[in-house]
């Protein structure tokens, strides 16, 4: 799953001035010679700033993401589906974990970010802030949501910061297994009983505009990032990527015989969709806390924290040094 | 042979299967994000060998895996109360992930050498899976076991909650002179005694002090499907989407 990297602000180059010239001169002309920025390695600081608030929005939104999926895992249905489930699921947590990591070695401690997670500081995929009434969206989230992740990921690993370059590599690899894992859930339901036709595309129907807002506002309205997509922070604009998806995927979707909610989806003569512009107060509402969910994500992550505190307290100050395994 | 070998399975199955299920309600929920992790793989580990149990239970003429998984009542399942009893906090799952796993590491390597053959090749696969759930326990039990004051203290709690029940695993069948003599497996008695010593050696190691066990009375009845008022409530929401059609395909 993904998240970050479309919710920029607007950028404020002010601290650029400040910057070496000559040492900005040199990094900016790495970049263009498509080489990878280490963690030693000189930066801005802004590029810096923006690089962990990038990696940990995305971080944050691997753990939030595996909530509403992580709630299907005891109710999946038969074998097959709950050991794939808990795997995809585990995967993410996994991703969330290696994430935490690319964004430590920018300098803010994992301890800092999650702190900032439960706090309300920092934000997540706003994609997550909305329910998951039945199985059906579990394969809507596990097909499709990991699809837009992929589209965003595979960009961003083209992307300049080394370690996040290439934790996105690995992450880009699991997550095409979770696709394919989605689609086979949803090709068993398009192909199955008429209720589980209907379930499939019920959940289209609620997921269609959040995964519209997926890719993030719409470049008319968007905050300028250019200095960021000099830097190779951000790949591609919302657009671009929006675009990207809706021509990989609504073929698939119209395949199996389902129906997307907007009537004014359509392919133009020069290859680009046409939408129904996704509603953007919506989404600026459900980003700033106001969303179905928002609040139940952020609380269930609190409590764990609270639950888990003496588990880590007790790593820490251990009265006996680490002890060997037994076996 | 096929009743007391099905008896034998089916108990077996039904302990990965539910703590199994135990185990992945901690997704996403673990108290570091490596315990998540390390908790669903064990999770993972657990359903896939409840799975090959019901598999060789299905060669020997039951219903197929989902349908026996997913259609019992609790009165059906054989599983030792241990498993079932909920996750409560990491204190807790810790400690029944270390009582039951001690002793499914012992079970499943005597049933390597067991007279029935498809067993003996599936205890060899699982025994190996089952010594990193071991590693896993005993590591983690002799780091908060000897670590902070609260640490020690809720671990010692949670030991003594966890022990009446996890000596219901070793609830005898009424087919153990049958199993034994067969040499199927060694039986119930034996593997308590092999069990007794393991986790002796392990809390010996630590901070943690076990009571005597001639004190503690063991919570039998899973075995014959008396259940504690927690297992319908899982079936009920493991079931939650299979029930919707249990003719379909998902």
């Amino acid at each position: 799953m993904y998240g970050g990297g479309n919710t920029f602000e607007g950028i404020k180059t002010d601290s650029l001035a400040q910057e070496d010239p000559g040492m900005l001169a040199a990094f900016e002309a790495r970049i263009e010679r498509g080489e990878k920025i280490e963690p030693s390695d000189w930066m801005p600081q802004l590029y810096r700033k923006q690089l962990i608030r990038m990696i940990e929005q995305h971080a944050h939104s691997e753990i939030i993401g595996a909530l509403p999926e992580g709630t299907w895992i005891t109710r999946a249905p038969g074998f097959k589906r709950k050991m794939a489930l808990m795997a995809k699921v585990q995967d993410e947590v996994g991703h969330a974990q290696l994430l935490y990591s690319a964004a430590e070695t920018l300098g803010k401690s994992r301890e800092q970010m999650i702190d900032d997670l439960i706090n309300g500081k920092s934000k997540y995929s706003n994609i997550f802030n909305y329910p998951t009434f039945t199985w059906a969206d579990c394969c809507f989230i596990s097909w499709l949501v990991d699809a837009g992740a992929i589209v965003n990921q595979l960009a961003n690993a083209k992307g300049s910061y080394g370690p996040y370059c290439r934790a996105l590599d690995r992450i880009c690899a699991e997550e095409s297994f979770h696709l394919k894992y989605g689609h086979h859930c949803v090709i068993y339901l398009a192909s199955g009983t008429a209720k589980q036709r209907q379930m499939f595309q019920e959940a289209l129907n609620r997921w269609w505009p959040p995964m519209m807002h997926f890719f993030g506002p719409s470049d008319k309205i968007s905050a300028h990032t250019e200095v960021l997509m000099r830097w190779k922070v951000k790949m591609g604009t919302n657009d671009e990527m929006r675009n990207q998806f809706l021509d990989m995927y609504v073929p698939k979707i119209w395949e199996l015989g389902f129906t997307i909610p907007d009537p004014n989806l359509k392919k133009n003569e020069s290859g680009k969709w046409e939408y129904t512009e996704p509603d953007w107060e919506e989404f600026k509402r459900v980003i700033n806390g106001d969303g179905p969910c928002n609040k139940e994500r952020l609380e269930v992550r609190r409590v764990a924290e609270a639950r888990g505190q003496w588990v880590r307290e007790a790593l820490k100050t251990p009265k006996t040094s680490y002890v060997t395994p037994l076996a | 042979m096929n009743t007391a070998l099905k008896e034998l399975l089916y108990k077996m199955a039904d302990d990965q299967l539910i703590l199994g299920h135990r185990n992945s309600e901690w997704t996403g929920m673990g108290p570091l994000l490596e315990e998540d992790i390390a908790f669903s793989s064990m999770a993972q580990d657990k359903i896939g060998q409840g799975l090959a149990l019901y598999t060789l239970l299905q060669t020997l003429g039951e219903s197929d895996p989902d349908t026996v998984a997913f259609t019992r009542n609790a009165n059906q399942f054989h599983n030792c109360i241990l498993v079932e009893l909920p996750n409560q906090e990491y204190d807790f799952s810790l400690i029944r992930h270390f009582l039951f796993d001690s002793a499914e590491a012992l079970r499943f390597e005597y049933l390597s050498h067991s007279s029935y053959e498809p067993l003996a090749q599936l205890a060899r696969k699982i025994r190996g899976e089952l010594r990193y759930h071991t590693l896993h326990a005993n590591t983690w039990m002799k780091q908060l076991g000897s670590a902070t004051e609260e640490s020690i203290a809720r671990l010692q709690n949670a030991l003594e909650v966890a022990l009446p029940y996890a000596l219901g695993i070793f609830e005898a069948s009424p087919y153990e002179t049958e199993l034994i003599d067969k040499k199927i497996f060694i039986g119930e008695a034996a593997l308590k005694e092999k069990w007794v010593s393991k986790i002796e050696s392990v809390i010996n190691q630590t901070q943690l002090h076990l009571p005597d066990w001639k004190t503690l009375t063991p919570v039998y009845g899973g075995r014959i499907g008396k259940h504690s008022e927690h297992l319908q409530p899982l079936l009920d929401e493991m079931s939650e989407v299979f029930r919707i059609d249990p003719a379909a395909e998902w």
